[in-house]
């Protein structure tokens, strides 16, 4: 698998970025971020972040679900799922397009 | 429905930590910004709480333009993929799916 970052290693570059802020205040603002962004969707709201992408929920219809190891059927209810849209410069940059446009 | 924006997590910054305003929205930027550019720079981000944004290659694979009805070979590409965490897919999978709200999917 590729290399990944946490979120404790990008509070750390933001700081970097922004060295005249507590580091405390950067870490505390990145929690109430990503708690306002869950509030949202628990709320029915969609999330949008121009440059990077959406949030929303999809939803996912009642079935009948087997569990693989002893093979019992099990019912699984109607449910959401958290869904990431990239935007539009995301996915062109992370594709290469942007500086190497044809 | 309305949709939540980097202004209104702005806001919230500077309204909870007193933040100013320039300063709360710098901050919403350079998040995602980081975010984004560790993404192009081919690493995954793993966020506790929220969940892991992973970028994923896709082989090339026979397409067509729906438009035109043309057979085309959709090229390789990557894309960002993300999965929500435990915690935040049990907060999502507690709301009961009402008949309005369910676009399927």
């Amino acid at each position: 698998m590729s290399e990944a970052i946490t979120k404790s290693e990008l509070i750390q570059q933001i700081a970097n970025s922004y060295p005249h802020l507590p580091h405390r205040d950067i870490d505390e603002a990145i929690k109430l971020i990503i708690e306002r962004l869950i509030k949202a969707l628990e709320s029915g709201c969609r999330v949008e972040i121009r440059g990077f992408g959406s949030f929303s929920l999809h939803y996912r219809k009642q079935r009948i679900g087997r569990n693989p190891k002893t093979g019992e059927q099990v019912h699984l209810a109607a449910k959401y799922v958290p869904h990431f849209k990239p935007g539009k410069e995301l996915r062109e940059q992370v594709n290469g397009e942007v500086s190497a446009a044809a | 429905m309305t949709a939540l924006t980097k202004a209104d997590l702005a806001e919230q910054i500077t309204d909870k930590l007193g933040l100013n305003n320039r300063e709360s929205k710098e901050l919403v930027d350079l998040f995602f910004n980081e975010m984004r550019a560790t993404l192009v720079s081919g690493k995954d981000v793993k966020l506790s709480g929220l969940g892991n944004f992973s970028m994923r290659t896709k082989a090339a694979r026979p397409g067509r333009n729906p438009k035109t009805g043309e057979d085309k070979i959709i090229s390789s590409r990557k894309v960002v993929t993300f999965r929500g965490g435990q915690k935040f897919r049990m907060r999502i999978e507690k709301l009961v799916p009402t008949a309005s709200a369910a676009s399927s999917a």
